[in-house]
Order: C-alpha cells, then structure tokens, then sequence
C-alpha cells in the first residue's frame, strides 16, 4: 500500500499507471455481437406469443394453397358428373362430405379406391375442398398484390411530396385530399361495374384472360384510390424524420447524405411503412369478398373464398357448411393478418417501445 | 366560436361541395365511357328503335352537352333523370321511396352499435386486463375480422333457417332485427376498441388523479370525466361508420330482402341501370361527405384543445 495520500496533492497515483490485469481486461471483451434494430424487432415479434401463432397459421394457410393443388388428384374447375360424350352424370352434383358419385361407388365396390370428397361437391359437381383451397390462394393473392401496388404508388407519391415539399406538395396533398373524401367502396362499385364492361374485349385472347377482368379492374381500383392512405402516412414519415434532431446531429458530426438517409431514414420509416401494407391485405381481401357478393368479383369458374360464400347463399337452406367453411377460412385469414400486423406494430415501431 | 373556426367550417363545407361535384362527374364520365350505349343489350331493337330512344333520353346528343345538362337537372330540380328499366319512374322517386327503409335501418344500426360499443368499451377499459376486458376484446376482435355479408349469411343460416326464431324476410318490423344486428356488429366493435384506448388514455390523465385526490365519488369520475373526454375519439368515427353503414346495407339488404335502397342499388348494376347507378352513387356518396363534414365540424368544435389548420 501507498502512504496516505493528501487530498489536494498533486502526486500522481501511480497505480493508474500499471498493466491491465486480466481481470480488468474482461470488461473490454464484447460478451455477444451487439444487435440490429431489425434483430431485436424480430426476438420481440417472437416473444409476443399471439402474433407469432397467427404468423404460423398465415404461413401454413399459404403453403397448403400453394402445394395442395399440386397433388390433389380434382381441379377446381373440372365438373366430375360430366364426361365427353356422354350425359350429364348429376349423381355428382351437391354430393355430400365423404360420398361418392354413381361411377366412383362402382369403383369402390369393385374393390379399388377412390380419393374422398372430404367437403364434399358444389352444385355443379365440383370437388368443394380443392375449390376452398384455390379460393383461398386467389383471395390471398389478391389481397397480396393489391397491397403491392398500394405500397408502390403510395410511397412514390409520398416520398416526392415530403421531399420535394412546397408547391409540388401542395398540390398533390389536395389531390390526395379528394381522393380521401370520395367515398371509396362507391367509386369501387362504380369502377369495378364499367371496367369488367369495358376490359372484357379488351383484354380477349391475352394472357391477362385468364386473371380475368374483375380481379383487373379490382387492381386498378386499388391503384386509383387506394393509395392515398399510404402516400399521406409516407410523407408524414419523411416530413417528420427530416427534421429529428439525430438527423441534425448526424449532421452535425459530418455524416453524408447516403448514410443519414440508409442508417436513420429508412430504417426509421420501413417498418411503418410495412406495417401498414400488412394491414392493408385483409382490407383489400374485405373488397375482394364484397365485390364478389355484388358479382363483381372473380370471374367464374375461378373461385375466391368471398364467391364461394356468395355463392353459397344459394343452397343455404341444404348445404349450411359451404357457407361456414369459407367463412371460417376468411375470417381465420384475416384475424391472423390482424393479429400479425399488431404484433409487428408492437415488435418494430420504435416510437412505442420507449 | 371564432373567426378562425367559421373560416374553417368554411372551407371544409366548399371542400365537401367540391367533393360531390368531383363525384357526380367522376361517375357521369365513367359510366359514359361503357362501350355500347344502354340500349345495345335490348332484345328484338332495330337501329331505327335504338335511334328513337335515344333520342328520347337525350344520348344522341355531344357528350358534354349531356354532361351539362345533366349536371343543371340536379342542381336546379334535383332531378337524376328517368330509370331505363323500371319505364316511367324517376330515378329520385325510387330512391325517396328506399330511403326510408333504409334510413330506418341505418340510424337504429348507428344508435345500437354506438350505445352498445360505448358501454363494452368502457367496461373493458375500466376492468382492464380481467376476465371480462379479455373476453370483450376477443370477441370485438372477432367481429371485426368477418365481412358483413358473410357474418349476414351466418346468422340467417343460424337464427331465420336452423333456429327458426326471427323471419328471413326483412320487409316486416321483426325480420329488421338481424340485418340490422349484421349492419351494426362491426361498427360496435370497432366502437368498443376506440373507447376501450381513449377510455384508458383519459384514465391516465392528471385531473383524473386530481379529481380523485379532491375525494370525487367513482361514478362521477367515469361519468363526469372519463366518459366524457374520452368519447371524442368515438366521435371521429361516426363518419367513417356511416360510411360502413351505408355500403354495408347494399349487401345486408340484398341478404335479408329488404326493400331498401341498397337493394335497388345491388340490381341496377345487374340490370344496367344507368341512371339509376348514376343517381344512387351520386346520392349516397352526397350523404356521406355531408356526413364526414358534420363529423370533422363536431369535432373541432366539441373539442377546444384541438387547434384547428
């Protein structure tokens, strides 16, 4: 030990001088990798338990849409009671789940075996469980691309607006102002009704026939009037970031324009952003369900889970689970999307977990 | 009220004016731009007839002729022009006559999943985290993720053809009672979550803690306080709801047969209808922006810490 040192001395402890022990050496070493703003967001969005659940129930939905047509041994469209040449076999119409149509029971007697109808056929004598599963890939499709061009148009239109700001701005906030205030669901039907007129010829003998006028004129909505929500909530993004003060600071330090705008732009403005395009899937799958109530939807014999419901109104009165299994299936979907949207909310907006 | 709020009141009613100008000429253009006029589908027509009508609706005329004209008929005489499909009816007269059934439908719809809302909202936020505040929030939840036709389908499945309780046919007092339980599902629980948050924004608020610490009883907290100040949120909503309500009832009343305007809406676009499609967009569309104003002008001026753009 040292003599006692005095308070107001101005000998140098000498012992500040040594080595660094090992010991010492240990609060330098990094114990883990320091994290990403996008890491820590995904280790919350996988502790919150419901949003990871509905994250797994979407993924499932959409692959079993994908793959199970691949393998299923019916189509959607091929109407089993009827064969060429022959007449209309209507033993397969409105078959019941688990039965079998007149020629397949004969199989089965005969000893071989024949793929169930585990829902069932519709009344047109197709297999109802594969046109559940391709309804379900269409309205998810739908709903995905349709948020696609949301996204695209939305953060074009925002992000010129809150960059350019003045005039520029101006003008295109009271653009976008009169788009709002249309009453969308009405400008939908309007459009979707004169588009499914007017594309039809249009469009014959290309490869868009086979997406069909309906789900064109429902993207072309979409691209027309929904994207003034997201445009808005971009350039308020952008506005605002402009002018935080970690920006100035980073200013301040000499950063440069490309690492400002790659290291606290976008990373504060993209997870808004895909939050919002998330939640915009089920909104479009909602339109997508309405207008095909209305006949405006998909175009026969392609089925969506809404032209399923609609359809099923029908036969209510006999065949009450054709109605219930698409509207299960819809509402699962949507919850999930819900539910997974909020979570991402939750897990990556920085402004909410201070 | 001062000048600053009237010369935003202002401005807000020339935006709405603007607005239903922008839709009548929107859906006036649009609908013109169908290829084939009205009158082409017709059966058993010659040119010679095809000529004749449409001359007698005034479609043989330049496109901008029509356009002012028709625009002058709603302005001065509020008159949409005849129906093409039902012969010698105005399109207005058959609006009128779904409107109050529609209207009827619409406002007890509002007034059901408003008062409903506002209460489960509030119970939820006042239990908040209990058993009673799970179950509200994951039934809302529920409702908010089903499209109203099909949540209409389920409970005319369930309640008019398994149960047998209520008519199907929504043309008499009791069969209104599911659509208008359809109509107004989706708005009470969007109503419930909006007053379930501002309910527990307000909650944490100081003067709520002040009113407390001055020994105010509970109920007048929650009634005289809480309640009050958090249900300007709720107010924001009643635009947007009317607007759900509105295109709601074009599907609920197709379900249910309800002799409505959205009824006569739905098969206008079957049937092609065009001045019938015309007038009924332009009507409803009318309805909701006038409805958005009055929502936005009650806001502003309810609310006095809002400062106003």
């Amino acid at each position: 030990m040292n003599p006692k040192k005095k308070k107001f001395s101005f000998h140098v402890d000498l012992d500040s001088f040594m080595p660094a022990s090992d010991k010492d050496k240990e609060y330098m070493v990094q114990m883990r990798p320091s994290t990403t703003f996008f890491r820590d967001g995904v280790k919350r969005l996988y502790k919150n338990k419901i949003a990871f659940v509905s994250f797994i129930v979407i993924i499932l939905i959409t692959l079993a849409s994908i793959i199970l047509p691949m393998f299923w041994p019916y189509s959607y469209e091929t109407q089993l009671g009827v064969t060429p040449g022959q007449p209309v076999d209507s033993s397969y119409n409105n078959l019941a789940p688990f039965q079998y149509g007149k020629t397949e029971q004969a199989l089965i007697d005969s000893g071989e075996t024949v793929f169930p109808h585990v829902f069932g056929t519709d009344a047109a004598g197709r297999d109802y469980f594969i046109r559940v599963i391709y309804g379900t890939r269409v309205s998810l499709a739908v709903g995905f691309f349709a948020s696609v061009i949301v996204l695209l148009i939305g953060t074009l239109v925002g992000s010129i607006s809150g960059y350019f700001g003045g005039k520029v701005d101006m003008i295109i906030m009271r653009f976008v102002d009169i788009i709002y205030s249309l009453p969308d669901m009405l400008m939908v039907i309007l459009l979707a009704t004169v588009l499914k007129l007017t594309l039809t010829p249009l469009i014959e003998g290309t490869f868009l026939e086979a997406i069909g006028s309906n789900i064109i004129s429902l993207f072309i909505v979409f691209a027309l009037l929904y994207w003034v929500s997201m445009a808005r909530l971009i350039r308020g993004q952008i506005l605002s970031l402009r002018e935080q003060e970690y920006v100035l600071s980073a200013r301040a330090t000499g950063a440069k324009g490309k690492w400002i705008i790659t290291k606290h732009l976008i990373p504060n403005c993209i997870s808004v952003v895909i939050i919002s395009a998330a939640l915009q899937i089920p909104s479009a799958i909602f339109t997508e369900s309405y207008l095909s109530f209305l006949g405006l939807g998909v175009n026969a014999p392609m089925p969506s889970l809404g032209s399923l419901a609609s359809d099923a109104l029908n036969g209510l009165t006999s065949y009450p689970y054709r109605l219930v299994i698409p509207a299960l299936v819809i509402s699962l979907i949507v919850l999930s999307l819900n539910l997974f949207g909020d979570g991402l909310r939750d897990a990556f907006d920085p402004k909410l977990n201070a | 009220m001062n000048s600053k709020t009237l010369f935003y009141i202002l401005k807000r009613i020339l935006l709405a004016v603007f607005t239903v100008w922008v839709v009548i000429t929107i859906t006036f253009f649009v609908m013109h731009s169908v290829p084939g006029g009205p009158f082409v589908g017709e059966k058993a027509t010659t040119p010679a007839v095809q000529a004749a009508m449409e001359a007698k609706y005034g479609l043989d005329k330049p496109l901008h002729e029509q356009y002012f004209t028709y625009l002058g008929d709603i302005i001065t005489k509020f008159d949409f022009g005849p129906s093409l499909k039902q012969r010698g009816r105005m399109v207005i007269d058959i609006i009128f006559d779904g409107m109050k059934t529609s209207m009827a439908l619409g406002l007890i719809a509002a007034a059901v999943s408003t008062v409903f809302g506002v209460t489960l909202g509030a119970i939820a936020a006042l239990r908040r985290n209990k058993l009673i505040d799970r179950i509200i929030m994951v039934i809302t939840t529920a409702f908010v993720s089903m499209p109203s036709f099909i949540m209409g389908s389920l409970l005319l499945a369930l309640f008019a053809i398994q149960l047998k309780w209520l008519p199907a046919n929504g043309s008499t007092a009791a069969g209104l009672v599911l659509p208008v339980i359809t109509l107004a599902l989706y708005p009470m629980a969007y109503i419930t979550r909006l007053t379930r948050s501002s309910m527990l924004d307000v909650l944490g608020q100081d003067y709520i803690r002040t009113a407390k610490a001055k020994g105010v009883s509970g109920t007048r907290i929650i009634f005289g306080h809480a309640l009050k100040n958090s249900l300007i949120p709720v107010l924001t909503y009643l635009g947007p709801m009317l607007a759900y309500i509105v295109t709601g009832s074009l599907v609920v009343e197709q379900i249910f047969a309800v002799p409505g305007i959205g009824r006569a809406f739905v098969s206008s676009i079957t049937n092609r209808d065009y001045p019938m499609i015309m007038g009924t967009t332009i009507i409803l569309a009318a309805l909701i922006v006038i409805m958005n104003l009055v929502t936005d002008i009650l806001y502003k001026v309810v609310d006095p810490r809002i400062t106003l753009e």
